[in-house]
């Protein structure tokens, strides 16, 4: 029989085809995070919103016995549900710092958002093309992970941060 | 009960649909030409059985009958009919049932209204058909029985997600279904066409109705769901390159191509093995699609609660499609030697594959590349609107030219004799395209050229439209009709993504805010109670300075009570020139509310020459059964 190249080409692409979406099935956690919990966060490095210059790195973890990195945006609307939760952590909280992930947003509707509803944030990064927030593992925001000061990824909270979270947070904090 | 029934029916069903495998095998055998009582028989049974058993579910969300689980996790007694109605194709199981129903419709269908093609050529596509029934009803009852039950009887639901409830998505699935689903009839044809060697012109004169009564659906599938998400979402967007929305773009190419080169094969004879690809092809990348849904491996607004066990069913079965078409097809591929004027209407089809092609793989690469990426090197990115405007918007350019001078070309070999009108017209349109500059302002180099070739095919079709007037030529009008549709598409989606006016700011009771020739007032906040949700709605007074039009606009914040949810919804003035879009969300702790104000130039406009597409596709369907006649 002739071997005809570009068939077996065809079968050969088809069947890697379908076996890398069988592999991709298997892997179903795709965007699910929750698994991530327990694990050390891996390395990162956020840019100031407000300059260049400034940055967050995983040694500025240590400062704080936890750390909640919070995503949010002006245009999220859920965000806006949440945020009352985050400025009273600050206020009645001093062993947690916020850090907040300001994603795909323009730095104006941000900071009057922030100017609007108060700062709770310990250090704002900047994230206009949503690149930081998928090394996260973060696919909708709000969205918040709970850190502490050994890099351990103690919780993370999808969706708004509402009554019962935060009663969850103070016990886990305290 | 319910559930008994609707277990029984479709087992019933299943049963019917291996009978009828088993005696089109049985007929084949026989040599003359009228396949036999007893499978029409049988297939009228199983089409009756098929839609009772649509019918029970549909009977069980209209009684809230919680004794099926597919029925207390997605209804509740407080929803309005319709969207009882609607529920029940608005989750996974349902659909699917749906979409069986739609399989073996066609399957009736087709073997009734192809009465005069060969026998050996339907009872192949008749066994074809039957086994993607068995297939999926396999499926349905494995992984997403709709008629499971539950015990003990719940007493109210957990209601339908508030998002869903709108008329636009109700009618959504169905249409979207008939358009993908219909694509079977022609991939088991195809299948059929090969081992019965029922080949050329006949073939494409059995299969041509179906492709163009599938494309108009699922165009018209497209547009509705992209109106919700207008309507809805509140994103005052009509297409995000959502990977769900690509993949329902697809099949549409392929289609779309399709639909285009099965007149070379009616008219010419050539092409053949290219247009059994394409029958392949579609239906292929419907199911490719939905299992890209179904299965959870994208995620996106559309995914239905996901089950790795269905994606591994739909994806075995897939695999099975794909390789048993594809291992048919090249047992009897043939080659055959194509010899193709370069100027002949011919080439032009054959041109518009290669783009359609083209388009598909871009969308193609966008869906798959993030899922390869993710599972070879756990990189994780996402692509975006960007990827396709930079790779798909400049060939729209060169398509829209070749759109409007490839139809006038003649069969065989043609030359073009008039280039005085090419040239008269391409100076036309780009002195049009200047008046858009100096009326609305400026833009990018690709905006212009778009402009351009939108232009040129507008009046490139409206001058076609008048001279078959005068020589009463009708069949011409319906593909007049669509590409006329498509020009002003592409013109109004141009004219509506330059010159969008977008504001946003926080107003709070009683407050006023001037921008650009806008002056908006903040009138009063009232509270409604609706059936099924809370509504708190502002009322907002826009005055228009330039012209001092007054316009009255009233966004809603919902709040519905099962589940309980918040959704904004937007309020849209729509005129012939214009839609003007408000959105309202609280801002906690404060009296202040974020107002989103959009101006859409155009917006209707762009539904309605989408309609036009699918107005030319459907009066071919019409003008056809007509000439038979």
């Amino acid at each position: 029989m002739k071997i005809n190249i570009i068939r077996i080409s065809v079968f050969i692409f088809l069947i890697f085809f379908i076996i890398i979406m069988f592999v991709g099935l298997t892997k179903n956690n795709n965007y699910n995070t929750k698994n991530l919990v327990g694990n050390e966060i891996s390395e990162f490095q956020l840019i100031s919103l407000n300059n260049n210059e400034t940055f967050f790195e995983n040694n500025d973890l240590i400062n704080s016995q936890f750390t909640l990195i919070n995503f949010f945006a002006s245009w999220c609307s859920p965000c806006r549900l949440e945020h009352k939760y985050l400025i009273k952590l600050k206020e009645e909280n001093k062993k947690i710092k916020i850090v907040g992930i300001n994603f795909k947003d323009k730095k104006n509707n941000a900071l009057s958002f922030l100017k609007e509803l108060g700062n709770p944030y310990e250090f704002i990064a900047k994230d206009s093309d949503g690149s930081v927030s998928v090394l996260f593992g973060v696919y909708g925001i709000p969205e918040s992970i709970l850190i502490n000061n050994e890099q351990k990824i103690i919780k993370k909270f999808i969706g708004p941060i509402n009554q019962s979270h935060y009663r969850e947070l103070v016990q886990i904090i305290n | 009960m319910l559930s008994n029934f609707g277990i029984s029916s479709l087992l019933l069903t299943l049963t019917l649909s291996l009978m009828i495998i088993y005696y089109s095998f049985l007929d084949l055998k026989i040599s003359n030409q009228t396949i036999r009582k007893k499978i029409y028989k049988l297939s009228l049974f199983q089409i009756t059985l098929t839609i009772l058993s649509l019918i029970t579910l549909i009977v069980a969300y209209i009684n809230s009958d919680f004794s099926l689980t597919n029925v207390y996790e997605n209804s509740h007694t407080a929803k309005p009919l319709f969207y009882k109605i609607s529920g029940a194709w608005g989750n996974h199981e349902g659909s699917l049932l749906l979409w069986i129903t739609i399989l073996v419709l066609f399957s009736f269908l087709f073997l009734i209204y192809n009465s005069n093609h060969e026998k050996q050529y339907r009872l192949y596509t008749l066994i074809f058909q039957n086994f993607l029934i068995v297939g999926f009803l396999f499926f349905l009852l494995l992984t997403s029985n709709p008629f499971n039950s539950l015990f003990p009887i719940p007493t109210e639901g957990l209601g339908l997600n508030p998002i869903l409830q709108d008329p636009a998505l109700a009618i959504h699935p169905p249409l979207l279904y008939v358009g993908f689903v219909g694509c079977s009839i022609y991939f088991s044809a195809a299948m059929a066409s090969l081992v019965s060697r029922y080949e050329g012109k006949l073939f494409a004169k059995s299969i041509k109705t179906w492709v163009r009564i599938s494309w108009c659906f699922q165009t018209l599938g497209i547009i509705v769901g992209s109106i919700w998400a207008y309507y809805e979402l509140g994103w005052g967007g009509f297409w995000f390159w959502d990977p769900v929305e690509n993949a329902s773009l697809l099949p549409w190419f392929a289609i779309s191509a399709l639909m285009h080169s099965v007149i070379v094969l009616e008219k010419r004879d050539t092409l053949y093995s290219w247009v059994i690809l394409l029958c392949l092809l579609t239906f292929t990348l419907s199911v490719m699609g939905t299992f890209l849904v179904r299965s959870g491996i994208l995620n996106s607004v559309h995914t239905f609660a996901s089950d790795p066990t269905r994606g591994t069913y739909i994806l075995s079965f897939l695999s099975l499609m794909i390789f048993s078409s594809l291992i048919i097809f090249y047992k009897n591929y043939k080659k055959k030697f194509v010899q193709i004027n370069l100027q002949s209407k011919e080439f032009y089809i054959l041109v518009n594959n290669w783009f359609m092609v083209f388009f598909l793989f871009t969308v193609f690469i966008g869906i798959i590349y993030p899922i390869f990426l993710d599972v070879i090197t756990q990189a994780k990115i996402s692509v975006g609107p960007p990827f396709y405007n930079i790779i798909i918007i400049p060939l729209v350019v060169p398509f829209l030219f070749l759109m409007a001078i490839g139809p006038q070309s003649k069969w065989i070999k043609h030359r073009y004799t008039n280039l005085y009108k090419f040239l008269l017209l391409f100076l036309v349109s780009i002195v049009m395209n200047f008046l858009i500059y100096f009326i609305f302002g400026s833009y990018s180099l690709l905006s212009n050229l778009i402009f351009i070739s939108s232009i040129f095919l507008i009046i490139h079709s409206a001058i076609d439209t008048y001279q078959l007037v005068k020589k009463k030529v009708k069949f011409e009008y319906p593909r007049i009709i669509s590409h006329l549709g498509f020009g002003l598409l592409v013109f109004f989606i141009g004219i509506n993504h330059h010159y969008s006016i977008e504001k946003d700011f926080n107003l709070k009771l009683g407050e006023s805010k001037k921008f650009d020739k806008y002056e908006i007032y903040f009138e009063a906040l009232n509270m409604k109670q609706h059936n099924n949700y809370k509504a708190i709605v502002g009322s907002f007074k826009l005055i228009n300075i330039k012209n001092n039009s007054i316009d009255f606009l009233n966004p809603e914040i919902r709040i519905y009570s099962n589940p309980e949810t918040l959704t904004y919804e937007a309020s849209i003035e729509t005129k012939l020139t214009k839609d003007i879009y408000l959105t309202m969300s609280n801002i906690t702790r404060s009296e202040y509310y974020n107002i989103k104000f959009q101006d859409k130039p155009f917006m209707i406009w762009i539904w309605i020459s989408a309609l036009i597409i699918v107005l030319g596709g459907s009066s071919r369907i019409l003008g056809n059964k007509k000439n038979e006649n």
